[in-house]
């Protein structure tokens, strides 16, 4: 490890800190519904949406028409997507031919990018002509990106209101997310990204004449209008294969800063809207604060794993000093990747700087945490969020039982229904995460797409699926997922881990709503102190450790001791 | 809950024109017009015809030009379209090798390659990077020490100085971005462009 290494990850926690309160106040004037600087340029378009869907903007909706409208949202836009994949072929912006995606991976993918997880069973240049890129994949980038920040949305005013029957209106929190906040950031990060070398045509790949004389083609595209959205919607799916380790996705080390800082923006951004929406911005930085102790320590045991070298290496007289570099790239080096890794991971991003499957046993296993913790710390665009509200109650239900008071979170009581919908929503993912891995780790249909022999092969199944319940998307990209059977169990874990939370989550919003306000005594426990930031670390970790410490153990872990003893796979 | 199935609908259309369509072509738009370089893929052309992209590798394996680091990405066998075959620097097909430390296939392919490399320069450690494939399979940066290690292969092939091959190598090289972000980056293809001015436009 290096000072170097050290100073790029203070300057970027400093750049997320400095960007919450801004963002939080902007967003927090968007949700409430008034006008903004960007009223005078969408508001028109806002309008001009409402009335062609026949949508009353003043009419809120009960948590269940909420639910039904993200429901019913989310499958059309599957289904367009889905087509959209189906019928490439005949339909025009499509440069290099691409065909059809064949019917299971078009379903995967359609899956995949509706429940913000863009997991990629293909290679992007390879398989999605431009059309799909932009019409298909950058259109969910957005929505399901602004469906993740209106459920945080809707959640928030569970607990901001009393005695209320409603919980906000779907589609004009759609609509507000889109246009106001994620429409423009993402422009502007896109142009960014044009300057500093991203390309962004509708022509198709250029052939070359390398300096030796070889032919090589290069692929390009519209890169830099999915990249932005990519990162700021926390969605992660590449518009190449080597995704945000491809020098058209990434080109240089400035980029690469811009891009962790658009993948943590918006969610901690959200942790200051909830602080203002409920009265006290101090509630929302305590939130803040237990995610801030969990990244440190991710990224501090990451960079510590890959800045070690491969100890292999150095019998052959190889000079290690650069750290784990298989799988990384020069401009970036190991600091910046391993920093990277913990922020895809720690959000629900899934976009990768490096190749995750080629990191160290102990560094790899810290994306793997991230993903298992439920990615609370920051989350993605609302998901962290909403994720991190669910343990908070955890949390006081378990300080609850410690003094025999009914919990409250303020103001409102905690009782037997939030409690148990928000177990059903902790327990889903352990049961998608570990139940798939068995099944995949015991069939020859399994383990015949691991790439790699022994822990590390197992690591790579228990990988893919922790990454689609989380709704992450990154890879231990070894595997083989485009499989029929990995296409489908995979797809299956996207929208469980996605709809089986929200909707309870919602429920949660619904009645909490409909609480009155309880006045704080001596008796309530404070939310926004150093003991809550402790307490609600230490439920997260303890619930982590009970459900995936085996499963961790089995692969990582004996992977560590295996290679300190010198044993190759 | 029949009323919700129009904005559905509608909002679906109507966000994939806005989102899908007026946003990355007009993103496009402004981009060809203020950095068309860039926009269409920082293309390097000499006497008129294309030689390449200066952010993505090349595989270059003579003597007389810096060499860039593994590359993992394959492309289809010219024979066989249906089986994969190892095509290094393929910008068609970005990838890694994907192989886990405790890999045999890895440690194997790392020992090769730094045997080859230790008869090419003996008596000096063999810098990680150049034995290490990178995660796009495209890096088209060499660290400075990775540089600096194929000076004397480069040098002696030219029949120039190891102090002139050097200067060449330090004049294409880039600092940290801002001073602190990411590493000090050498871009080969440029360097080696350098190198072939510098002997007289061949």
């Amino acid at each position: 490890m290096t000072v170097n290494g050290w100073i790029q990850i203070l300057v970027f926690i400093a750049l997320v800190v400095a960007v919450t309160r801004p963002l939080g106040g902007f967003m927090t004037g968007v949700f409430n519904g008034g006008r903004n600087l960007l009223s005078p340029v969408f508001g028109p378009v806002e309008r001009g949406l409402y009335r062609i869907a026949g949508v009353d903007a003043k009419a809120e909706q009960h948590w269940v028409t909420y639910a039904v409208s993200m429901l019913l949202f989310s499958v059309a836009g599957m289904v367009l997507l889905y087509v959209l994949q189906r019928l490439q072929g005949v339909l025009p912006l499509n440069p290099q031919d691409m065909a059809a995606v064949p019917a299971d991976l078009a379903f995967n993918t359609a899956a995949s990018f509706v429940a913000n997880t863009n997991w990629q069973s293909y290679g992007g240049e390879s398989t999605m002509g431009h059309l799909v890129q932009m019409a298909g994949l950058t259109v969910q980038n957005f929505v399901s990106a602004a469906t993740g920040i209106a459920l945080a949305v809707a959640l928030v005013r569970g607990f901001a209101r009393a005695s209320a029957r409603t919980v906000g209106n779907f589609w004009v929190d759609l609509t507000r997310a889109t246009l106001y906040v994620l429409l423009p950031l993402a422009f502007l990060i896109a142009l960014f990204l044009v300057w500093q070398g991203v390309p962004q045509t509708l022509a198709g790949a250029v052939d070359a004449t390398t300096l030796e004389g070889a032919k090589q083609t290069i692929s390009l595209g519209p890169v830099a209008s999915q990249e932005a959205i990519k990162m700021l919607g926390t969605n992660g799916g590449g518009f190449f294969n080597a995704n945000s380790a491809h020098p058209f996705e990434n080109p240089n080390a400035l980029t690469n800063l811009v891009q962790m800082l658009a993948i943590f923006a918006i969610g901690a951004g959200l942790t200051n809207v909830f602080g203002r929406m409920v009265g006290d911005e101090r509630q929302g930085w305590a939130i803040l604060a237990a995610m801030g102790v969990l990244f440190v320590a991710g990224a501090a045991v990451c960079y510590w794993a890959e800045a070690q070298g491969n100890p292999a290496f150095a019998a052959f007289g190889v000079d290690g000093l650069a750290g784990n570099m298989e799988g990384k790239e020069t401009r970036f080096g190991v600091a910046a990747s391993a920093l990277f890794a913990v922020v895809t991971t720690a959000a629900s991003c899934g976009a990768v700087n490096a190749m995750h499957d080629s990191f160290m046993p102990l560094g790899g296993m810290v994306p793997m945490i991230n993903m298992m913790l439920g990615e609370v710390i920051i989350g993605g665009v609302g998901a962290g969020l909403y994720g991190m509200l669910m343990f908070a109650i955890v949390a006081l239900f378990v300080a609850g039982l410690m003094v025999g008071r009914t919990p409250e979170y303020l103001g409102k009581k905690l009782e037997a229904k939030e409690v148990k919908m928000t177990m059903l929503a902790v327990l889903c993912l352990p049961v998608m995460m570990l139940g798939w891995t068995a099944f995949a780790v015991v069939t020859d249909t399994g383990t015949a797409s691991m790439a790699n022999a022994g822990p590390h092969g197992y690591s790579e199944a228990l990988y893919a699926y922790v990454s689609a319940a989380a709704n992450n998307g990154s890879a231990f990209a070894g595997l083989s997922a485009n499989t029929l059977w990995y296409n489908l169990t995979l797809a299956v874990a996207m929208l469980v881990g996605r709809f089986l939370v929200i909707v309870p989550m919602l429920a949660i919003a619904g009645s909490l709503a409909a609480k009155a306000r309880a006045p704080a005594s001596a008796g309530t426990f404070p939310t926004h102190d150093g003991l809550f930031v402790g307490l609600l670390v230490g439920v997260i970790l303890i619930v982590g450790g009970l459900t995936f410490f085996p499963a961790l153990a089995l692969g990582p872990i004996v992977e560590h001791l295996a290679m300190s003893a010198g044993t190759l796979f | 809950m029949l009323k919700e199935l129009r904005p559905a609908l509608v909002m679906t259309a109507a966000l994939t024109v806005v989102t899908g369509l007026v946003y990355p072509l007009s993103v496009t738009g402004i981009a060809q017009g203020l950095f068309p370089h860039q926009a269409q893929g920082s293309l390097i052309e000499r006497g008129g015809a294309v030689i390449g992209s200066e952010r993505i590798g090349q595989p270059f394996t003579g003597a007389r030009y810096f060499q860039p680091r593994p590359s993992a990405t394959g492309g289809p066998d010219p024979a066989d379209p249906s089986k994969t075959v190892s095509q290094p620097y393929n910008a068609a097909n970005s990838g890694g090798s994907n192989l886990g430390p405790t890999s045999k296939a890895l440690v194997e392919r790392v020992q090769a390659e730094a045997e080859r490399l230790k008869a090419e320069n003996p008596g000096v450690p063999v810098p990680v990077e150049l034995v290490t494939a990178s995660g796009s399979g495209l890096d088209p940066d060499l660290s400075p020490a990775a540089a600096d290690f194929q000076v004397p292969r480069v040098a002696k092939a030219r029949g120039m100085t190891e102090a002139a091959v050097r200067q060449v190598a330090a004049a294409n090289t880039t600092p940290r971005a801002l001073g602190f972000l990411g590493e000090p980056t050498v871009n080969v293809l440029r360097l080696n462009l350098a190198l072939d001015k510098a002997a007289g436009g061949r």
